[in-house]
């Protein structure tokens, strides 16, 4: 009987929904109706939930070496099967999983708090826009894998004796990759920004005296929040292939240290002998980004009320 | 077969996502097909080198690119190989724990035969009088004489001028006859003009390029004459160089093989792959690739791998300085008179402990497979100079090793990880940046923590780590580490020189610019004392003997961990036959004699 009482107020809720939608609720039915867009949250979901959860409950250390089970294949006791070292990829892939997933959120809060902030300023205050905007081209410049370099020389032992290694190393990686890509979110906020201090409400309120502070944080920055969400989600994207570049490129995290573009870079040299151990890590990497800019994309198209009545 | 439906199916699904239309998309279709691009580029470069093959020609493929055919100019092994094919000198390194066979020499001079002086201060070569250049001009004393004055010019910086750095002069005693005199007594003689690094150039083409007019001779130095089986008909530097056989070349009927192509670049599983899988290539170099890889690609029976153990040794140089990253430049690393020993590794025990947990057949069979041995000597070859005191390495002993931090009062703390005094056995532990030093490196991390050393890992680009650069904190002269791990050699068959390295003069630091060979910073009397004596033994068997104890006292005192003797490593072609293939000197040494079956 309960349940039928909550299914009828449900029902209720969602006529009463469609007659006056809030425009969150035009978002979500726009975003479920998005195929790609619920395929990526589950993939995405379901990587996040098995990179946080998994080792928990599945018995192999990433690290622990057992020489007597070297380059196996898939089995029931080692899903994806071991290493050259018998380590068990599947734990590693875990593991890689919770640096690239904790890497790509970091730098992107990162780089968005940065670019919205830049962006916002150099949009409102007419002075700031020249020197801001010029900055931002200044970083558009510069060359991201020789500073990569260059930093992690200058940074690396300062950082790892305060932090210690791994932790050191971590913030650098986010560090760089966060002031490295934040110029694009700061293009299109400031561009917006300069649309929307044209439009009456915002004359209205200088009219009445409101301070710039109040303006921007109480009437600009809700009204761009679409772009900086979109941008936020292929931000995380973005973060994920950097580090596994660096990782690849045999920089960043110490090889014991398991991250996804370590593991494909460590594989590459036994595709013939045991194609898993680049199969999967490569799977987890493309299958992430993939989910993630689905829902990104997915995400503008519902935001955008022009997008979403066509 | 299930396993690969199944991953079959794993593919069609991402292949699904792929295709399912977005930006995303199209550029990842891009990438691919300037992927494809490129390798459809590089099939056709090797589809181009083998229409002109036919049995007689050779195709070797080295994965560094030769970039000049001068060895006194050379950048690196690739360059001295790839001109040995030209160029020779009067004694070579035999395969055979690298004995001395004469080459342009009719004989090695000796004490007996009256080639070697008694004051051991000059020796006289008599060379083979039916040489003649590949311009059909003949051999003389005058060449080797001219090879001298090239070699040891100042303005020059010739690349082997160590080989005559005690050499007072040269001089042609009559046209077939030379005497190299010493500006000391020299113990072991051989050094100038034997093995690859040191072979005689002709005095017509290069009279005019003696010290700084040699960088600006392109001629001479892509196209040198020469007395060996092949000579220059194509050089593109970086890329390929075709030989074709010397008509005046010594031996009738020699070489067997009318054109060589010599292919580089690339790296080394595609060059491995090259000659053991495809079979494009005769002859592959330097194929440092994971014993398991190498073994699968040997399974399509189209080639062999080939071995020749040097003296090349893998082994960890132990920090006696205290390397803390707060010391600061002026302090960190450096030896200063012993004031700045490093904290737990000055202990002997913990030093011999970390050499005991480590199981080196484990790693051979990891890392290396054939291609090579458990090592617990610094001097690994040739066999006389080999002590047989260290033998107890070879077995791994975590017991042992702990009972020695244990009696030595480094107690384990709460994590596991021994103390004394407040200092934790915390270790940084570095290498370069290569497949099989990260797997060696997991290990011993592994067998260290058994014993309560704590290890963090770090890799450095090689570039970087063997690099010279004195503003970078990554090089290996620098260490700024606790331990590292590297191969190091000596030049020819003779260790007297590099058993010199661990003096304490050699320390590295500002002064030498870190350009100095006692890596571990060591520093004994008693060993600078060895070697003094050493320098003034005449006789050979006392040299040997005392030669083996600073060896040993290298290897006792822990300063360097040997782990793996490594052989070089190179394949060839199933149906090449006649190589030999040599540890110590050049691998294309008897290129004349290789054939085809």
């Amino acid at each position: 009987m309960a349940l039928k009482g909550q299914q009828a107020q449900y029902q209720q809720a969602l006529l009463n929904a469609q007659e006056h939608p809030s425009p969150w609720m035009i978002v979500w039915i726009a975003l479920r109706n998005h195929k790609g867009a619920l395929v990526g949250a589950g993939v995405f979901g379901f990587i996040t939930f098995a990179v946080l959860v998994g080792p928990l409950f599945y018995p192999y250390d990433p690290a622990a070496i057992d020489l007597t089970v070297r380059n196996q294949g898939m089995s029931w006791v080692h899903w994806f099967g071991t290493d050259n070292l018998g380590r068990d990829t599947l734990a590693r892939i875990l593991s890689g999983g919770r640096v690239a997933l904790s890497v790509g959120f970091t730098a992107m809060v990162l780089s968005l708090v940065l670019g919205t902030a830049i962006g916002l300023l150099a949009g409102y205050y007419k002075r700031l826009d020249g020197p801001l905007m010029r900055f931002t081209d200044f970083f558009l410049a510069l060359p991201l894998l020789p500073l990569l370099l260059v930093i992690i020389v200058f940074f690396r032992d300062t950082l790892s004796s305060t932090f210690g290694q791994n932790m050191g190393i971590f913030l650098l990686v986010v560090v760089i990759i966060g002031i490295t890509s934040w110029m694009q979110i700061a293009r299109i906020v400031r561009s917006e920004t300069l649309a929307l201090k044209e439009r009456e409400f915002v004359k209205a309120a200088v009219s009445v005296g409101t301070s710039g502070r109040h303006i921007v944080i109480n009437h600009i920055l809700p009204n761009i929040l679409s772009p900086i969400m979109v941008s936020a989600t292929l931000g995380i994207a973005n973060a994920i292939i950097t580090e596994s570049t660096l990782s690849f490129l045999g920089l960043g995290f110490p090889s014991d240290f398991p991250t996804w573009g370590r593991l494909l870079f460590d594989g590459s040299n036994y595709i013939q002998i045991n194609v898993e151990r680049v199969i999967w890590p490569g799977l987890a990497i493309s299958l992430t980004v993939l989910s993630i800019n689905y829902m990104g994309d997915a995400l503008r198209d519902a935001i955008d009320p022009r997008v979403r009545n066509k | 077969m299930r396993k690969h439906i199944y991953l079959i199916g794993l593919f069609l699904v991402t292949s699904l996502l792929f295709s399912c239309g977005s930006p995303q998309d199209s550029e990842i279709a891009t990438v691919s097909s300037t992927d494809r691009n490129n390798t459809m580029e590089s099939t056709e470069n090797l589809e181009s080198v083998e229409l002109n093959g036919d049995s007689r020609t050779l195709k070797i493929l080295y994965w560094q690119a030769p970039s000049i055919l001068n060895p006194y100019l050379s950048s690196g092994t690739k360059d001295i190989e790839s001109s040995s094919l030209i160029v020779e000198p009067l004694a070579r390194y035999d395969s055979v724990d690298g004995e001395m066979v004469p080459w342009l020499a009719s004989t090695i001079p000796t004490m007996a035969n009256g080639g070697l002086a008694s004051d051991y201060r000059s020796i006289t070569w008599n060379l083979r009088t039916d040489v003649i250049w590949s311009d059909g001009t003949s051999f003389t004393a005058a060449d080797v004489v001219f090879t001298w004055m090239y070699c040891s010019n100042e303005e020059f910086g010739c690349v082997s001028s160590n080989a005559f750095k005690d050499v007072a002069q040269v001089v042609a005693v009559d046209t077939h006859t030379v005497r190299v005199e010493f500006t000391k007594p020299m113990y072991f003689p051989y050094g100038p003009f034997v093995g690859s690094l040191t072979p005689i150039i002709q005095k017509e083409q290069f009279k005019d390029c003696l010290g700084a007019a040699a960088q600006a001779c392109t001629e001479q130095n892509f196209n040198p004459v020469g007395t060996g089986p092949f000579m220059v008909e194509d050089f593109k530097a970086n890329d390929v160089i075709t030989f074709i056989a010397n008509p005046n070349y010594r031996e009738e009927g020699k070489p067997y093989f009318q054109k060589v192509i010599f292919k580089g670049g690339g790296e080394a599983s595609s060059a491995a792959r090259a000659v053991l899988e495809t079979g494009e290539f005769d002859y592959a170099w330097n194929l440092q690739v994971e014993p398991e890889v190498l073994e699968g690609m040997q399974d399509t029976g189209k080639g062999e791998l080939l071995t020749g153990f040097g003296s090349n040794v893998e082994r960890i140089m132990v920090n006696q300085t205290n390397n803390d990253s707060s010391l600061g430049r002026e302090k960190r690393s450096l030896y200063l008179d012993g004031t700045n020993p490093h904290p737990f590794l000055s202990d002997l025990n913990v030093r011999r402990a970390l050499s005991l947990a480590i199981d080196r057949s484990i790693l051979v069979e990891v890392g290396y497979g054939d291609t090579g041995r458990p090592m617990c000597n610094v001097i690994p070859a040739p066999s006389k100079f080999v002590s047989d005191n260290n033998e107890e390495c070879k077995t791994q002993n975590i017991e042992e090793a702990n009972r020695l931090l244990d009696e030595a009062g480094w107690v384990r703390g709460r994590d596991g990880v021994r103390a004394k005094d407040g200092i934790r056995l915390s270790m940084l532990y570095q290498t370069s940046t290569n497949s099989v030093r990260q797997d060696t490196q997991a290990l011993v991390k592994e067998w260290w923590s058994q014993i309560g050393v704590e290890t963090e890992l770090r890799h450095i680009d090689g570039a970087v780590f063997f690099g010279s650069d004195q503003g970078s904190p990554d090089t290996l002269g620098k260490f700024y580490a606790d331990v590292q791990m590297y191969t190091n050699n000596f030049e020819g068959i003779d260790p007297s020189e590099y058993v010199e390295s661990w003096v304490c003069e050699e320390v590295p630091g500002p002064h030498n610019d870190w350009n100095a060979s006692n890596i571990p910073r060591g520093c004994s009397a008693d060993f600078d004392a060895l070697v003094e004596q050493l320098e003034v033994t005449e006789e050979s068997q006392d040299r040997i003997e005392t030669i083996k104890q600073i060896n040993d006292f290298v290897v006792q005192n822990y300063w360097e961990i040997p782990l793996i003797w490594r052989a070089r490593v190179s394949a060839k072609s199933v149906s090449l036959k006649g190589v030999k293939m040599n540890g110590w000197d050049s691998e294309l040494w008897n290129v004349a004699d290789w054939y085809r079956e």
